[in-house]
Order: C-alpha cells, then structure tokens, then sequence
C-alpha cells in the first residue's frame, strides 16, 4: 500500500509538469498580446521596454522555467516567511498579475473563502440529499420513490446549472423576492441579522449546486445499494436473525459507501470546474469568476496559475480517491 | 426498467438466453443466433429476420421512458429541420417597431429587443446546438474508437496512449476550453468567417477534450474480444491487422460505442450552451440555444420567457438523449436482455 501511494505520487510529478507544459504552450501559441491596449502613440522602443518589464523578453522556455521556479520555489517560501517572520524570500520576484499588478497568490487567497463556502457547502448538502436517496431507491427497487428518484435524477443532471439558477432567481428573487439575486461578497457576519442575510443569500446558489451534485452522487448510491443487496452475506446477516434495520444500514450501507467515496472525492475538483458557471449567474467573486476576468483581459499569469490550481486539485484528488478505495476496501491490492 | 406483463414472452427470452450461451460459438454471447424456441414463442418471425439489432430495438422498445424520448428528441429534430420550411420569417430579420412583443398571432412565442421572431430564432439556434452536439460527438468517438482499438489490440501502443489518456483526464477541461475558445476565436473567425470559425473551434475543442472516457470502454472490451476464440481462427487464417480490427474487433464493440456516442451528444450540447452562457460561444448575431439565453439574461426581470424558452429546449434534448441512451444501454447488454 506504501509503496503503491509512492509510486502513484512520484507519477504524478511529470503529469503535472506535463499539464503545466501544455497549459504554458497553450497561452504562448495564443494570438492575443498582453500590450495590446497600450495606445499607438506610445513609441516601440517604449513597448519594449514594456514588455521586458513584465519579463516578457526571453525566449519561452526560459520563461518557463522561471515560472516553475516562483511557483514551486518562491511562492511556497513566501509562505514560510509569512508563518515563521523569517526572510528566505527577499528581493525574489513572485509571480505578477498582469490586471492588477498585485501577486497572483494574494488575489487567490482573497477569492478562495467564497469559492469554498458556496461550493464547499453546496457539495456538502449535495451528498447528505443523495446518500438516504440512493438508499431508499435501492431498498424499494422499482417502486414509485424509486420511478420518481431516477426521473428527478435524470432531470437534475439534464439542466445545466446555468439554466436552474436562471430560474431560480426569476421565481425567487423577482417573483416572490424571497432572496437576493447577486451575492454580496463585502457582507460580514457580525450579528444575527447579517448571519440571516448571509443565509439568504447562499441559499440560491447552494441549492442549485446540491441538487445538480445530488442527482449524480445518489444514482452511484442507488447502483452501489443494488450490488451489495443481492450479495449472499446480506442473507446470511438475515438468516441470523438481524433486524434489516440493521442488515440494510450496518453491513450493506457500509460496503455501499465504499465506491461512493471514491466517487465523491473524484467529484470534488469538478465541483470547482462547474462552479464558474454557478458563480457567475449568482456573481459570486470566487475564483471561477476571477479564471473568467482573468481570460477576458489577457491577464497570462493569473490564468495559467489558476488553471495549474485547477490541474493539481484533479491530480491530488484522484491520488486520494484510489488511496482511499484501497484503506477502505482491503480486498483491493495493489502490488 | 419497465416491468413486463407478458409472461410468455418473457419466459421465452430466459429460455432463449441460456440456449444462446449454451450454443457459445463465434461472438456467442452478443450475437443469439435464431433458435426454436423463441421462433416457437413469436411464430410470426421467420428465423431469417431475427438479428442482433432487431433484438436490440425489441428491447429498446420495452424501455418505456426511452420510448417516450425518442419520439420527443425526434420532435425537436423535426421541429429544428422542417420547421423553417413551415415558419418561414428570417431569425436575423430587425422588426424594430415590433420589439419585446408577448405570444401573439404574428409571432407565437414572442419577439426579442431587436423585434426578431423567437420562434425562427429557437428553430435556427437549435440547429446549431444539435450541429455541434452531433459533429463534436463524431470526433469524440472517431478518435476515442481508434484510440482505444490501437491500445488494446496493439500491445506496445497500450502503455503509451493509456498514459495520454489519464493526462487528458487530469486536464481540468472547462478553464482550458474557455481559454481555447477565447485564445484562437478571432483568428479562426477571421480565417473562415465568424459563425463557420468558431463553429470548427467550438466542435473540435469539444471533441479534443471529451474522447477519454469512449478510449478507455472501448479498450477494455477489445482486450477481453482478443482473448476469444474468433479472433484465434481469423488470425489463424492469415488475417491483417487492418482486416482484423475492421471486420472482426470493431462490429463486437459497437454497442458501447453507440451508448458513448448517446451520451456525448449531450454532454457537447451542454458544453457549447455553457460556452455561448458565458460569452465565450457564437459571435451574438448567430443564434444557438445558449447564445438566446445569454442574450435574454439582461431583461430577464421584464421578459423570462425569453430566458426560460432557450433553457427549456436545451434541458428537454439533453434529458431525451440522457434517456435514449440508458435505454440503449440496457438494450445492449446482454445480461440484462430479457429481464
């Protein structure tokens, strides 16, 4: 198991720098020009030095290279100087916004708390809907819970997020003016009455994305039910005279759970993927939103760190999915 | 999965499936040769006509939700092509005078801020989103086919494009098909015109990006037929690879195919519309079902039908062929056939 981690782990160093490679050529192929909204009356040898200002003078695989160094190297420093008040990361440069002129991971760590609340939360209540779903639908195989289960089910991954929240805030942001349409970031919660606001505001958004999550975790639940249903130990639990409260919730939702698991941890970076959709219906300011302004206004750096972000959360999750199937599954072996 | 009230049939399909394993010869399991007693059960089919597809559509037809989404998702087909031919106002026609008109006589489903009839603009849109859902999903298969045909036929090319496709997996798709479309829309569009560039860009991104999943069923049911005594006599006869993979691998793997091919029109239909939903799709004068939702977002608060209408033909063909294709699904496996 140990040295399967390890070896997973060792592997995943070249993918990533494969993606990262691949996102890097991706954006230096790319037509558009950083300056290009620097008017004509500026004189080229001026745009040059422009353009060597924003280290954009050497040849590409330098700057690279450069980048890999301030994103593995400097940023993580940067960090260390932060936490211990020590200055290993002096006069180092980190990685610019080409938009704001601020480091890149200082936006991202302003973006992060609202991506992680909404989206975080969302998938959260996504799962508690789906797992009692799933169950049920398995126990009752083909009963009306179960036609009515699997016909939301496929609906709810039909409609695109973007279409469902449309609505949403038509029916409950125009019509009934149940809740606030935009969500507003600068809310603090100090009080009652702000958390309140905070609720209603987060309430669209979040179910939006549960439902869209619930629909699929709670197929995999009903599937993984259906399998451990007919196995011969859950008669054997049976013939020994166990309750089927016990039978259906100990010893099936337990062997159930396992590929669920895994599937919810692979779900977790798409969750961020389809959340840019979600935030900007809502205008949440999360980091999906920032991936969008960011693209909109050639801000280079932003985006091939956001997208690098993106890359190691999918690798890192799928590492932890097949490591958990194999702790929790101990029939699985990897060598 | 509906249930069955015809006994009779069905104890024939029991009897028939087990006769069909028992007589396991070439492609036995996927391919139930005509056999007495389901030509003794269904007398008015000669053994002649019985066939793996027209067992298949037997199947596919008790589906009752599959049946349902057929006829609609052939509804919305028919809607998109014939429609023009019996609505015949041009959607790119500015009525200036007649903007923002409700449903009326002179335009059913209403006009938008420039006065354009919503009904000829839905039907042209859902042309386009059905094009690309269908040219995207083309690409998708052709190249996942051939991917994983090579990979599981060939076992020095598995290790290598095994590896490619789990890169492509750990790629995070959608930040890299909006920088794709973003990054390469205008000189697309100045090379080939604006609606036929991006139309290429759109498409081919989407196929690039979504053929994994097809690769890897594809190879894993190639490395099991490899193992089968067919492909054993093929090759004992002197066979060429070519000849191999056409005639003898490619007909035994293209039920997961079609169910793939199934769901990827959905998931490129959803792929486009989100696209277009974020600004990042057909330039705003060509319409396509998610171009008209965004259009429609800014008065959403005066006119949702306009937003709801677009929504509501996007989510109906992606549920329709989301359940075709667990219907097919089903129709196709041979395990569950007969149940």
């Amino acid at each position: 198991m140990l040295t399967y981690a390890l070896r997973r782990i060792m592997l995943a160093i070249p993918t990533l720098l494969f993606i990262s490679l691949v996102i890097f050529l991706l954006l230096e192929l790319s037509p558009g020009d950083p300056l290009g909204d620097v008017p004509l009356t500026v004189p080229p040898e001026v745009k040059e030095k422009m353009r060597e200002a924003l280290g954009l003078g050497q040849a590409w695989y330098i700057r690279y290279v450069l980048w890999l160094k301030q994103f593995f190297w400097i940023e993580p420093l940067h960090w260390v100087d932060q936490l211990l008040g020590t200055d290993f990361s002096r006069g180092a440069q980190r990685i610019i916004s080409f938009q704001s002129r601020s480091p890149v991971f200082d936006v991202i760590a302003e973006r992060i708390p609202q991506t992680l609340k909404v989206v975080g939360f969302s998938y959260l209540v996504g799962v508690l809907i789906a797992i009692p779903i799933g169950i049920i639908s398995a126990y009752k195989q083909y009963s009306w819970f179960d036609q009515l289960g699997t016909f939301i089910s496929m609906v709810g991954f039909s409609m695109p997020t973007f279409f469902t929240g449309v609505v949403f805030i038509i029916v409950f942001a125009v019509n009934l003016q149940w809740f606030p349409s935009i969500y507003d970031t600068t809310l603090k919660v100090t009080d009652w009455a702000s958390f309140w606001q905070q609720v209603r505001q987060m309430a669209m958004p979040v179910t939006v994305l549960a439902l869209y999550n619930a629909a699929q975790i709670s197929r995999f639940m009903r599937a993984s039910m259906l399998d451990n249903l007919g196995q011969d130990y859950v008669r054997t639990a049976r013939a020994k005279g166990l309750s089927e409260r016990t039978v259906v919730l100990k010893h099936v939702l337990r062997n159930s759970l396992i590929p669920v698991v895994t599937v919810i941890a692979l779900g977790l970076p798409a969750v961020f993927g389809g959340a840019i959709i979600t935030e900007q219906v809502f205008k949440v300011n999360g980091l999906g939103q920032l991936l969008i302004s960011a693209i909109h206004s050639n801000d280079i750096p932003m985006v091939l760190t956001l997208t690098f972000i993106f890359a190691i959360l999918i690798v890192v999750f799928t590492l932890i999915a097949d490591i958990l199937y194999g702790i929790l599954d101990p029939r699985i072996r990897y060598d | 999965m509906t249930e069955n009230p015809h006994d009779a049939l069905r104890s024939a399909e029991l009897i028939r499936d087990s006769a069909a394993t028992a007589a396991a010869g070439p492609g036995g399991a996927l391919l139930p040769a005509g056999d007495p007693a389901a030509v003794a059960a269904a007398p008015n089919l000669t053994p002649a006509s019985r066939s793996q597809w027209r067992d298949v559509w037997r199947q596919f037809r008790r589906h009752r939700g599959a049946m349902v989404a057929l006829v609609l998702f052939a509804a919305i087909v028919l809607f998109v092509t014939v429609g023009p031919y019996i609505w015949t106002i041009d959607a790119t026609f500015v009525d200036i005078r007649a903007r923002n008109k409700g449903f009326s006589a002179a335009h059913p489903l209403g006009t938008d801020q420039l006065g354009r009839d919503m009904l000829a603009r839905l039907m042209k849109g859902g042309q386009v989103s059905l094009a690309v859902g269908l040219t995207a999903m083309l690409i998708a298969v052709t190249l996942g086919t051939v991917i994983g045909i090579l990979s599981g036929f060939f076992r020095r090319l598995d290790a290598p494009l095994m590896r490619m496709t789990e890169l492509f997996l750990a790629l995070p798709l959608l930040p890299l098909l909006l920088l794709m479309v973003t990054l390469f829309r205008e000189p697309l569009g100045q090379a080939m015109g604006p609606g036929l560039g991006t139309f290429v860009l759109i498409v081919s991104a989407i196929g690039a990006t979504s053929w994994m999943q097809a690769a890897r069923i594809v190879r894993g049911d190639v490395l099991g037929l490899k193992e089968r005594e067919f492909i054993l006599a093929a090759r004992s006869i002197g066979t060429p690879n070519l000849r191999m993979m056409t005639r003898h691998i490619l007909p035994n793997v293209l039920s997961p195919i079609m169910v793939a091919a199934t769901l990827g029109i959905a998931t490129a239909i959803i792929t486009e519309s989100a696209l277009s939903f974020l600004g990042l799709g057909f330039p705003p004068d060509f319409p396509t079902w998610g171009r008209l939702l965004y259009d429609a977002i800014e008065q959403m608060q005066m006119y949702p039908w306009r937003v709801i209408l677009p929504g509501v033909f996007i989510s109906l063909t992606v549920l329709t062929v989301n359940y075709i294709g667990d219907g097919l699904r089903d129709a196709m496996d041979p395990r569950i056939r007969g149940r």
